[in-house]
C-alpha cells in the first residue's frame, strides 16, 4: 500500500501544526518521522490514521481518497505511544478485539479468531501471556501486545507513535532490532514517529526530518546524517559544533580571523559553520587557521574529548571536540584546529 | 481522480465524538433532568416564600419563634463545627502523617456516620441518654438534661457531621507528604511550631473546605435532630425543624421563608466551595511542578 | 518490617493524636452505635424476628430498600448521561449545570422535601400537568422515588465524573482504529473502564436513599404499608416509646449499610488494581 500526502495543513487554534506537507511513502517501506516535540510528526501520523483531520490537503492510499473514510475503515494498524491496551480485557481479548468488532457479514467464527490470535501471539513471542491482564505485563511486553493487536485485522499500513519512547534503554535496543526483523517478515508499509535520531537512523529505510510543521529533509539514514540539507537537520542529527562566521569574497572569517578553508560556492554574508565533533582535526598551531587553548581533557575508549577555548578575538567560545588518542592533549596547550569535513548554511536569524 | 473526491468531509473531526443527534439528545436530557430535579425545586422555595410579598416574608422571619430557631441553629453549628474542626485536624495528622496497621479500618470508622441514616444517628443518643436508655436513670438522678435540650441536639449534629473535616484533610495531607515537616524539625522547630507554621498554611484551603461542608450539614440537619430535639416550641426547634412545623400547620409562606434562608445558605456554600476547589487545584498543580 | 512502621517515627505527636482520635471517635461514634446493638440484645431472637417480619415493618423495609434500589438505578442511568454531557460536550450553561449538581448535597433535606412536595402537588408547577396525564406524584410511592432520585444524583455524577475526565483518550482511538463503531467503542471499552466508578456511585446513592428521611417524609404521604419508609417507622415507634421495635428496625438498616460500605470498599480496591502500574 502506498501513501500519498499532498499540501497537508493543520492548525490547532493559532498554532500551526502542519504547513503544506507533501510526502509519498512507497509500498513496503519502513519510514521514520523524526523531529523534536512540536514538529508536527505525531499530527501527521494521526492524519494518516484518520484520528485527526487536516484543515486542507489530500491523503490517498494507492491513489484512493482516504479522507472519505473514518479511522475504523482505513485498514490501518495504529500502535499508541502508551499502548492504550484495554485494561479490563486479557491479553488474548485485547488482540481479539479488532476481529470481534468486525461487521457480522465478514466476522470470523470463534475458532478462526482463536487461531488468528494464537498466531499473532506466537509472532510477538508472547503466547504464554494470553490470560494475563495488561497491568501484569512489563513495558516491553505491553508494547509487543499493542503491536499484535494492531496487526490482528491484517492492516494495509502499520503506524507507530513513539514506539519505544516509554521503555528503558536496554529493552529499547532489543525491540528495535525485533521491529526491523518483524518488518522484514511481514513487509507491511510502516511509518513510525520518533524524536530519537539513533532510533530513526537504525530502524528505518528512509527518514523524514521535520521541524515546526515542515519537512526539512527526506533521505536514507546515511544521507540525512552525512549530507544534511539544512542547518536544522545538521544541528538535530549527530553532535555538531556550530560557529557563527562571516563570508566575504570566498573567505570565511570567525570574528575577524580568516579560517583558511574553502567556502562552498555561492555562500556570502553572515553564516553558520557546522562541523561534527569528530571532524575537527588537531594540527600544530600557526597553520594559518583556527586556533585555541585546551582547557580540559577526558579520555575514554578510543577517543579523548576536549574543551577548547577558541581565540576568535572577541570574548571566549568553548567548543567540545572528539580526537583520536594517538596524541594525548594536555590542558593549557595551544593547538590548531582544522575542520576535515564541514557544512556552511546562511544565517537565517 | 477528480479534485472533488479529495474534499474533506465536514463532520469528521475526532474519533471520539458521537453523531450530532446523539450529542443533542444527551445535552437535552442532561438539561431537562437537572432543571426538573434541581432548578425548579430551588426556584419554588423562593417563589413560595415571596408569594405574599416582601413584607409577609420579613414578618415571617422576625417572628420570635423564627428568631429563636435561627439562634439555636447558629449555636448548634458553632459547637459541632468547632468540635469537628479540632478533631478533624488531630485525626488527619495521625492518619496522614504516619504509617500503622489498621489505617484503612480507622478511615472507614471515621466515615461511618455518612452511611448511617440520620434517624438512626438520633436514635442512638435516645437509647444512650433517654428515660429507658443506658445512662438515662443516672442522668435523671443527677438532674442533667441532655436529651430534648441543646446538648443532645449538638451531640447528634456532631455525630452526623463527624467525617467532614478529616475527610477533606486526609487525602490532601497524604499528597503533601512529610518532607516539609521533617525539614522544619531538622531546622530546630518544635512539634507545635512545625504544625502551625508549616502544616497549617499548607492545608488552609482544604481545612476551610471541610469546615464549609461541615457547617452546611450542621445547619441543615433534620432527621437526627428531629429525633433528639423533643420539638419544644421556641426552645429546641432548629430552623429545619421549624420549617417542618410551619409546613404541617399550613403556614406555607412562613415555612418557605425560613426554608429560603437555608436554601440561601446552600447556594452560598456552593459558590464558596467552587472557589475553594479552584484554590485547591492551584495548590495541587503548584506541587506537581 | 514493612514501610516505616519498624523505623523510629520522625514526626512527633503520633501517640497523642492517635490517642485523642480513638477516644473521640469512640465517644461520639462507636459507643453510641455499640449501644444500639447492645439494646437489640435485650430482645431474644424470636422477639427480634417478630418485630422485623411484622407486616408493617416488613412493608416499610420493602418500600425503603425497593424504592432506593430503583432510584439508584435511575441515578445510574441519568447520572451517566449527565456526566457524559458535562465532560464530553461544550454547550452554553454547562458550567452552571455542573455546579448545581451539588445542590442536593448542600440543600437541607427538609427544604428539599417541602420544595419537591409543592412542585409535584396536584396544583404544583409539575404536579398539575402530570395530574392531567393521570400521574399522581406527591403523597404516593412515586413521590418517595422522586425524592430519592433527587438526593442520589450527585453521588453518581461526582464519583464517575473524575474517572471519565481522566480516561485515556488513546483507548477510544485504539478501538476506533481497530474498526469498532462508536457504539461498540462506548459499550465495550468506555463503559467497562467506568464500571467500578459507576457501581460505587450506585452503591453510595442507594445507601443514602435507604436512610433518607427529611426529603422523603413530606412527599411520601406516609400511609402505613403503602408509602411509609423505614426511618419514619423508627420515629413513630420512638414516639410510642416502643424502643425495642425502633432498635430492631435500626439494626436491620445498619447491617445493610455496613454491607454496602464493605461492597464500596471492595469496589474501590478493584478500581485501584485496575489503575495500578499503568
Amino acid at each position: 500500500m502506498s501513501i500519498e500526502l499532498k499540501n497537508i495543513v493543520k492548525r490547532f487554534g493559532a498554532f500551526s501544526a502542519l504547513n503544506n506537507v507533501d510526502l509519498t511513502i512507497a509500498d513496503g517501506e519502513l519510514l521514520a518521522l523524526l523531529g523534536p516535540s512540536g514538529s508536527g510528526k505525531t499530527t501527521l501520523l494521526r492524519i494518516i490514521a484518520g484520528l485527526d483531520w487536516p484543515d486542507s490537503g489530500s491523503v490517498s492510499f494507492d491513489g484512493e481518497n482516504a479522507l472519505a473514510r473514518g479511522a475504523g475503515e482505513r485498514q490501518v494498524g495504529f500502535v499508541f505511544q502508551h499502548y492504550a491496551l484495554f485494561r479490563h480485557m486479557t491479553v488474548f481479548e485485547n488482540v481479539a478485539f479488532g476481529l470481534r468488532v468486525q461487521p457480522r457479514a465478514i466476522r470470523k467464527d470463534e475458532a478462526s479468531i482463536r487461531a488468528r490470535v494464537k498466531e499473532l501471539l506466537d509472532l510477538v513471542q508472547l503466547d504464554w501471556l494470553a490470560d494475563r491482564y495488561p497491568s501484569q505485563l512489563s513495558g516491553g511486553q505491553r508494547q509487543r501486545i499493542a503491536l499484535a493487536r494492531a496487526l490482528a485485522t491484517e492492516p494495509r499500513i502499520l503506524l507507530l507513535d513513539e514506539p519505544f519512547g516509554a521503555l528503558d534503554a536496554k529493552v529499547r535496543k532489543e525491540l528495535r532490532r525485533w521491529l526491523r526483523s518483524l518488518h522484514e517478515e511481514i513487509h507491511v508499509t510502516s511509518v513510525f514517529v520518533t524524536h530519537d535520531q539513533e532510533e530513526a537512523l537504525e530502524v528505518a529505510n528512509r527518514v523524514v526530518v521535520m521541524d515546526k510543521g515542515r519537512i526539512e529533509q527526506i533521505g536514507k539514514p546515511g544521507e540525512v546524517y552525512d549530507s544534511p540539507a539544512t542547518a536544522f537537520v545538521h544541528g538535530f542529527i549527530g553532535e555538531s559544533i556550530v560557529l557563527p562566521v562571516d563570508i566575504q569574497d570566498g573567505v570565511i572569517r570567525l570574528g575577524g580571523t580568516p579560517l583558511n578553508i574553502a567556502a562552498e560556492c555561492g555562500a556570502a554574508g553572515p553564516s553558520k559553520l557546522f562541523v561534527r565533533r569528530h571532524d575537527m582535526q588537531i594540527s600544530p598551531p600557526g597553520w594559518g587557521g583556527l586556533e585555541g587553548t585546551v582547557r580540559r581533557v577526558r579520555s575514554f575508549g578510543p577517543i579523548q574529548r576536549a574543551d577548547i577555548a577558541l581565540s576568535d578575538g572577541q570574548g571566549e567560545t568553548i567548543i567540545e571536540i572528539d580526537a583520536p588518542r594517538d596524541r594525548e592533549l594536555r590542558s593549557g596547550e595551544v593547538v590548531g584546529l582544522q575542520p576535515r569535513r564541514y557544512r556552511i548554511f546562511a544565517d537565517r536569524t | 481522480m477528480s479534485e472533488a473526491a479529495f474534499t474533506i468531509p465536514l463532520d469528521r473531526t475526532d474519533a471520539r465524538t458521537e453523531p450530532r443527534w446523539v450529542r443533542g439528545l444527551l445535552i437535552g436530557l442532561c438539561g431537562l433532568f437537572l432543571t426538573v430535579f434541581i432548578v425548579l425545586p430551588l426556584t419554588i422555595v423562593f417563589a413560595e416564600a415571596l408569594a405574599r410579598g416582601g413584607q409577609a416574608y420579613l414578618a415571617a422571619l422576625t417572628e420570635p419563634e423564627a428568631l429563636s430557631a435561627i439562634k439555636l441553629t447558629l449555636t448548634v453549628a458553632a459547637i459541632s463545627v468547632g468540635l469537628n474542626l479540632v478533631f478533624g485536624l488531630i485525626a488527619a495528622w495521625a492518619v496522614a502523617k504516619f504509617e500503622f496497621p489498621g489505617k484503612t479500618l480507622l478511615i472507614t470508622l471515621i466515615d461511618l456516620p455518612f452511611s448511617v441514616s440520620p434517624v438512626i444517628s438520633g436514635l442512638v443518643f435516645v437509647l444512650l441518654f433517654g428515660g429507658q436508655g443506658f445512662l438515662g436513670p443516672w442522668l435523671q438522678d443527677n438532674d442533667i438534661q441532655l436529651l430534648f435540650a441543646l446538648p443532645g441536639i449538638a451531640l447528634a449534629t456532631t455525630f452526623v457531621t463527624f467525617p467532614f473535616v478529616s475527610r477533606a484533610l486526609i487525602p490532601l495531607m497524604q499528597e503533601q507528604g512529610t518532607a516539609e515537616e521533617e525539614a522544619a524539625l531538622s531546622l530546630g522547630a518544635s512539634g507545635l511550631q512545625t504544625f502551625f507554621r508549616v502544616t497549617l498554611p499548607n492545608i488552609k484551603w482544604g481545612l476551610l473546605y471541610g469546615v464549609l461542608l461541615c457547617n452546611a450539614r450542621a445547619m441543615g440537619e433534620f432527621g437526627a435532630v428531629s429525633v433528639v430535639s423533643g420539638h419544644i416550641r421556641g426552645e429546641t426547634n432548629t430552623m429545619p425543624l421549624l420549617v417542618e412545623i410551619l409546613y404541617n400547620e399550613y403556614q406555607f409562606v412562613a415555612a418557605f421563608a425560613v426554608a429560603s434562608l437555608l436554601a440561601l445558605l446552600a447556594l452560598i456554600t456552593l459558590v464558596a466551595k467552587t472557589i475553594l476547589e479552584g484554590q485547591l487545584d492551584e495548590g495541587r498543580q503548584a506541587r506537581e511542578h | 518490617m514493612k514501610g516505616g512502621s519498624g523505623r523510629r517515627r520522625t514526626l512527633p505527636g503520633f501517640g497523642l493524636t492517635m490517642g485523642l482520635t480513638l477516644t473521640w471517635l469512640s465517644v461520639i461514634v462507636l459507643i453510641p452505635l455499640a449501644g444500639l446493638f447492645l439494646k437489640s440484645f435485650e430482645l431474644n431472637f424470636a422477639q427480634f424476628l417478630d418485630i422485623v417480619i411484622s407486616r408493617r415493618t416488613l412493608n416499610a423495609l420493602k418500600i425503603s430498600f425497593g424504592l432506593a434500589f430503583l432510584a439508584a438505578l435511575a441515578n445510574l442511568v441519568m447520572g451517566s448521561v449527565i456526566v457524559w454531557a458535562l465532560v464530553r460536550y461544550r454547550f452554553p450553561g454547562r458550567r452552571i449545570l455542573d455546579a448545581i449538581v451539588d445542590i442536593p448535597f448542600a440543600l437541607p433535606t427538609a427544604v428539599a422535601g417541602i420544595a419537591l412536595t409543592t412542585l409535584f402537588s396536584q396544583n404544583g408547577w409539575l404536579g398539575a400537568p402530570l395530574a392531567e396525564l393521570g400521574v399522581k406524584v406527591s403523597f404516593t410511592p412515586l413521590g418517595i422515588f422522586v425524592a430519592m432520585v433527587f438526593i442520589g444524583i450527585p453521588f453518581v455524577v461526582r464519583t464517575v465524573q473524575p474517572v471519565l475526565i481522566d480516561l485515556d483518550p488513546e483507548i477510544e482511538e485504539a478501538a476506533a482504529s481497530l474498526g469498532a463503531s462508536r457504539w461498540q467503542t462506548v459499550w465495550r471499552v468506555v463503559l467497562p473502564s467506568l464500571l467500578p466508578a459507576l457501581l460505587t456511585g450506585f452503591a453510595l446513592a442507594f445507601a443514602r436513599a435507604v436512610g433518607e428521611y427529611g426529603s422523603v417524609i413530606f412527599i411520601a404521604g406516609n400511609l402505613p404499608n403503602v408509602s411509609e419508609i423505614a426511618p419514619l417507622l423508627i420515629v413513630i415507634r420512638l414516639s410510642e416509646f416502643r424502643y425495642a421495635d425502633a432498635t430492631a428496625i435500626a439494626v436491620v438498616m445498619l447491617v445493610v449499610s455496613f454491607l454496602v460500605i464493605f461492597v464500596i470498599n471492595r469496589l474501590q480496591r478493584w478500581a485501584r488494581t485496575q489503575e495500578s502500574a499503568y
